[in-house]
């Protein structure tokens, strides 16, 4: 089995379009949310969201290129651009070498209504243009990315909600160890826009503290009353350790664990059980003990349910040894299928930079969580081992293990 | 609304320009309308569209099979222009 490393990471989020703005707002706690009022005349209950900018991208790609990228797409090929760049991997590379791509992505609804939106007016199916069919499948990200960095590997997209991106790197990391691939872009990207929220804004899982949008997320806090959709998109470019080592690739951790389990109840109530058995599974695999884990990025999302039911599981496992947790969705908000790929990225980031970004906005943890080693605020730290975990409807959960070398 | 050839065929150039992305020096009458816009058979569903909400009719991509150079696309808009 072959050894699988990070060599190079991007990020275009709502906290930052690059790796190092991103940097400075997990430090200082900044967050990303704000008001799209837009939301309140559609009849949502929330108008909260995340705010990510649209990349101008009209330098950089052909008319053809861009034509088929839907809005999450365009924030892929920024965190692509910008890990690729770190990574070393430029075009005489792509072209030599056998790349891959495995995104996480589990929707694409602004570019599949403005279709159907046209075809109403129009009543001819050749008047929606060109480009609305390589924007509405879900597979959206890989199908573009794999043609503009003309890629030879590996190339498919995960949709598995709000795991989305975490278990894309989990199989990145696996067709590696196993030695099918040498290299794979992997990551996750999240539309923004509110086509693409009006039925989960339906379900009240959204915070209403629009009075105040920065303090609206508050994961694991007593008042705390809904998670705040946010978007954008994260690359890690994976790659075997030999290969990373031949190229004089920087190397910015080891994948040492990947584990995942089906919660096999609900679709959308959260499971201690199913929590707990993903991430003993990743501890299993890279094989260390609780006590190696220095800090645990939390799924948790600022929602009723969820941040108790991670937060016990995290307690179950880690009561003895009491690792530093924080979710960094207190900041970003919840980026959903981009999440598991931008929580390594910003842990990543933690790593890097000696120390834990904190849980903005917890003032009052849940009494039963109380037992968990919260970073309230940023802490300076430097530590070599972390465990990410994420979950999604339907009750996929996956957690990943990552260490320094 | 577009009448004259000079107004059809300035339209013409307009969203060619703007929406393919030509230099405009590059379109000359006898140039090769594929060659120059690098056309490939997705395109030519996105100039139906340009068509359709420039002149408001609609064509169909198949139309385009005896067209080669820009002044044989003028000549084509021109006798739909005239005959709607």
């Amino acid at each position: 089995m072959k050894r699988v490393v990070i060599t190079g990471i991007g990020i275009y989020s709502s906290i930052g379009q690059n790796v190092e703005e991103v940097r400075h707002s997990l430090y200082y706690g900044k967050s990303g949310i704000v008001l799209d009022e837009i939301r309140k005349e559609w009849g949502f209950r929330s108008s909260l969201s995340g705010y990510v900018p649209k990349p101008e991208l009209k330098e950089l790609l052909s008319r053809r290129q861009r034509i088929g990228l839907a809005e999450q797409g365009e924030y892929a090929y920024m965190s692509t651009m910008e890990a690729l760049k770190q990574a070393k991997i430029d075009e005489e590379v792509l072209a030599k070498e056998e790349v891959g791509i495995i995104f996480g992505n589990d929707s694409s609804a602004k570019s599949s209504i403005e279709a159907f939106d046209q075809l109403r007016i129009k009543r001819d199916t050749t008047l929606i243009g060109s480009g609305s069919v390589f924007q509405s499948m879900n597979s959206t990200v890989t199908m573009n990315l794999s043609t503009i960095f003309k890629l030879k590997g590996i190339n498919f997209t995960v949709s598995a909600a709000c795991a989305s991106g975490s278990h894309a790197i989990g199989l990145g990391y696996l067709m590696i160890k196993t030695g099918m691939q040498e290299k794979i872009i992997c990551g996750g990207a999240q539309e923004i826009n509110f086509y693409a929220m009006g039925s989960f804004d339906g379900l009240s899982t959204f915070s209403i503290r629009e009075n105040e949008p920065t303090k609206a997320s508050r994961p694991f806090d007593k008042g705390r009353d809904g998670l705040i959709p946010s978007g954008g998109a994260a690359t890690v470019i994976l790659e075997s350790y030999e290969s990373a080592i031949k190229r004089g690739a920087p190397i910015l951790g080891e994948i040492i664990g990947y584990g995942f389990s089906s919660n096999g109840d609900h679709i959308s109530h959260p499971s201690v059980s199913g929590c707990t058995r993903s991430l003993e599974m990743a501890m299993e695999q890279a094989n260390v003990k609780a006590s190696d884990i220095e800090y645990i990025n939390a799924h948790a999302t600022s929602t009723i349910a969820g941040d108790l039911s991670e937060g016990k599981a995290i307690l179950d496992v880690f009561g003895d040894s009491k690792p530093y947790v924080s979710s960094t969705k207190s900041m970003t908000g919840h980026e959903m299928w981009m999440a598991g790929a931008s929580e390594i990225v910003y842990s990543l980031l933690m790593m890097h930079n000696d120390f834990i970004a904190p849980n903005i906005n917890l003032e009052n943890p849940e009494e039963e969580l109380k037992g968990l080693n919260f970073a309230y605020q940023a802490v300076e730290k430097k530590f070599d081992t972390f465990l990410s975990n994420s979950f999604g409807f339907g009750g996929t959960n996956s957690s990943l293990i990552i260490r320094k070398i | 609304m577009v009448t004259t050839k000079d107004e059809i065929i300035d339209t013409i150039n307009g969203f060619l320009v703007e929406e393919f992305e030509v230099n405009a020096e590059e379109i000359h009458p006898e140039a090769s309308l594929s060659k120059t816009l690098q056309l490939d058979s997705l395109d030519y569903v996105d100039l139906v569209v340009e068509i359709e909400n420039n002149f408001g009719f609609k064509v169909k991509p198949e139309d385009f099979q005896g067209i080669h150079t820009f002044l044989d696309f003028y000549e084509y808009i021109i006798h739909k222009v005239e005959n709607k």
